[in-house]
């Protein structure tokens, strides 16, 4: 089927000489079905082993899959690139209009080579590609402005995703992230800055056109199916009404949700940022990504008085979700919706990372508390849980770097600990600042071993909400579990698909989609390919220096309770050497 | 049956209706569509949902210069294919930007309000009204 289908067009793009070519690459899709796994394959030959994430030789790759255009919720676009970060491999995942518009334009995946001496902007119109000038853009600190004026020039309203850089980017902070239409983003592990070294503000892409199915009758029934379990079963339900925010209560109330840099496990003003109180007080409008019937993203409208003028007023339009709100919430003690929106809102304008963000200000401010910094180092500014005021400035410098503590401060909380100290308190896992699940020990491992060193690697956190009751578990069999849902979610993320329709793209489904547009997988097939994606992966991953045995416990996971219990060091090393075994790294 | 808006301060942007409208010409994608979802100059502003809206005169069928479009007798137009030669004056007597363009055939492509569509609006933004409850709803 892929003679007929533009899903293995790849479009290599040269930035250092102002070329691109278009090279089939059916010998990749066709193994590796798209997305994360033919990302994956990409990645390895083109990115020279143990190449310094700033170096022009650092490609970007950018990827989607086959159902993209044809069915719903398969609408996320995979980023792969040696991570800034972690110095090793950055993947990661965006919805908005990206996906679809890279299948409209024509293409299976872009592969970004090189590095521009002087700041330009792409623009891929179907097989047109410009290398548009961008010092008019350079030097503008606010995404959202960035995208308001790529907007303005380019053609392809409503076809089109607009990717693009803020402060953060230009400045290389590991944790800036890439915005698109305005409110997602490629957020962990660096893409921003991977775009600011090469003096890349942004990628404009849009496209039109008709894509083969094989069998149209079964192509319909399908979706059909698919459309129906996403907007009238109950299991999505969770995404669009409260939408993730609506984990704050329960998490709250079992003791998992990291409260001042996780001290603390409960957050007693967690009530005034839940997503309930922020429903009922500042949702403002709801939207989806293209191709995508839930509507999961929520935004909040914040009006604010200008204190320099009476009568005069603003509204802002912030995106909030779980992440964010423990971020920046509970993680800093902010406990005002109010404040926790401008807070948002600073993040987002910069362009970074917003959990990494968040728990490098709560190190900071730990470590201010402890004395291991001073007013000193942080330009006067007086750390302390809530004090919001002091965390906008905070995010300020971290972009602009005015001292040596801020230039710190910005490569995360891994590296800041080791030159100040706090190593105990700095909550990364694998280089990767932590997601906001204190469950028990198979979130901890999940994303230690987790091969983006994220919360959605395989879900650890949903093993310990199943085994709250106190069973013991087996660290293989959490092992074993923790393996198979990642070989699975390589799947998923090959053909893009949404990880919130996880319960609707079951193998069989999945088998029964592609089999309608051409490709002939069977659920077991489909199982075994999510096993050598999984490897391949690892392969890259200790290619570059990757090592389970030499991975770092923060201490303070161990200093607190877990709705699982007390957390034990040799259990969650005894996890993470039962995958080691499980994987034959 | 005319297609209507109901509310497009309702529209999340999902574009459902426009994979629908392609769907409905038995193709896939978006080229075929005949109804457009885009932002309001960004997403944070809303949407704005382009279709025919079957006005008073249709001023497509009169600037068309080989009478390839009518009136239909349900609500909208009809293209007669064969008469049609791509001119495009329709494209521009349509200020509301409804009249499509089949990039592969060179020729207008509009809605014939089959309502199609509305079964993939799952928030209400799209409804089919029978003819006596017919309003003039601005998209």
């Amino acid at each position: 089927m892929l003679y007929s289908d533009t899903i293995s067009n790849v479009l290599y793009i040269d930035l250092s000489t102002k070329h691109f070519w278009i090279k089939q690459r059916a010998d990749v899709f066709e193994k590796y079905l798209g997305g994360t796994g033919a990302a994956t394959a990409l990645l390895s030959e083109e990115c020279p082993k143990g190449v310094t994430p700033f170096s022009p030789d650092n490609p970007i790759i950018l990827s989607v899959g086959p159902l993209t255009a044809l069915f719903p919720l398969a609408s996320k676009t995979v980023a792969m690139f040696k991570s800034p970060h972690t110095e090793n491999l950055g993947e990661s995942h965006c919805g908005g209009r990206s996906a679809v518009a890279i299948r409209m334009a024509g293409y299976g995946a872009i592969v970004i080579k090189g590095a521009s001496d002087t700041p330009v902007y792409l623009a891929i119109h179907g097989d047109k590609i410009y290398f548009r000038d961008a010092a008019t853009l350079w030097g503008i600190q606010n995404s959202f402005t960035v995208g308001r004026i790529i907007r303005e020039n380019e053609p392809g309203a409503g076809f089109r995703t607009i990717m693009r850089i803020g402060g953060a980017g230009e400045k290389l902070v590991p944790y800036a992230c890439v915005t698109t239409e305005t409110y997602r983003h490629f957020g962990r592990l660096g893409l921003g800055a991977v775009f600011g070294s090469k003096k890349l503000k942004a990628i404009v892409i849009s496209g039109k056109r008709s894509l083969t199915v094989a069998d149209k009758n079964q192509y319909r029934l399908v979706y059909d199916e698919i459309f129906e379990s996403s907007t009238s079963s109950p299991i999505m339900k969770k995404y669009h009404d409260l939408g993730t925010a609506g984990n704050v209560m329960p998490l709250n109330s079992i003791g998992a949700l990291p409260t001042r840099n996780l001290n603390e496990q409960r957050f007693d003003a967690a009530s005034n940022i839940s997503g309930e109180t922020i429903t009922e007080q500042y949702l403002g409008r709801r939207l989806a990504c293209s191709h995508c019937p839930v509507g999961c993203i929520h935004i909040a409208a914040l009006r604010e008085q200008y204190l320099d003028q009476p009568y005069f007023y603003k509204t802002s339009m912030i995106s909030y979700d779980y992440e964010p709100i423990f971020a920046i919430g509970s993680m800093l003690g902010i406990g005002e919706a109010a404040a926790f929106f401008k807070l948002m809102e600073r993040i987002e304008i910069y362009g970074l990372d917003v959990m990494s963000t968040g728990v490098v200000l709560a190190w900071a401010t730990e470590a201010f508390k402890r004395g291991l910094i001073s007013e000193k180092e942080t330009r006067g500014l007086g750390f302390d849980w809530g004090g919001s005021a002091f965390y906008m400035d905070a995010v300020k410098y971290i972009v602009e770097q005015p001292n040596e503590f801020y230039k710190h401060l910005a490569q995360g909380v891994e590296k800041v600990s080791s030159v100040y100290g706090g190593k105990d308190f700095a909550l990364s896992f694998g280089g990767n600042e932590m997601s906001g699940y204190n469950t028990g020990p198979a979130a901890y491992a999940g994303i230690l071993v987790g091969a983006r060193h994220s919360h959605l690697d395989n879900a650890g956190y949903s093993v310990d909400q199943k085994n709250i009751d106190g069973n013991y578990v087996k660290s293989e069999d959490v092992a074993t579990t923790l393996i198979e849902e990642e070989r699975w979610r390589q799947i998923l993320s090959s053909l893009v698909v949404c990880f919130f329709a996880r319960a609707i793209y079951t193998p069989d489904l999945v088998s029964r989609a592609l089999k309608s547009i051409g490709f002939n997988y069977s659920p077991a097939d489909l199982i075994l390919l999510g096993h050598t994606i999984h490897a391949e992966k690892y392969k890259y991953k200790i290619r570059e220096g990757f090592d389970l045995d030499k991975l770092r416990l923060p201490k303070r996971i161990l200093e607190i309770n877990t709705p699982s219990g007390q957390l034990h060091e040799q259990y969650i090393r005894d996890v993470i050497k039962n995958y080691k075994n499980q994987i034959g790294s | 049956m005319k297609l209507t808006i109901t509310d497009s301060d309702r529209c999340i942007g999902c574009q459902c209706c426009m994979f629908a409208c392609a769907r409905r010409q038995a193709s896939t994608g978006l080229s075929k569509a005949c109804i457009e979802v885009r932002s309001v100059g960004g997403m944070e502003r809303g949407f704005i949902i382009i279709v025919c809206r079957d006005c008073d005169n249709h001023p497509c069928t009169l600037v068309c210069p080989t009478n390839a479009i009518k009136t239909s007798k349900n609500p909208g137009v009809v293209i007669d294919m064969t008469k049609c030669n791509g001119c495009g004056h329709c494209t521009k007597a349509c200020i509301i930007g409804a009249i499509f363009w089949d990039a592969e055939v060179n020729k207008p492509m509009i809605c014939n309000h089959c309502g199609y569509c509305v079964r993939y609006c799952p928030h209400g933004v799209l409804k089919i009204v029978k003819h006596p409850e017919f309003s003039n709803n601005v998209v």
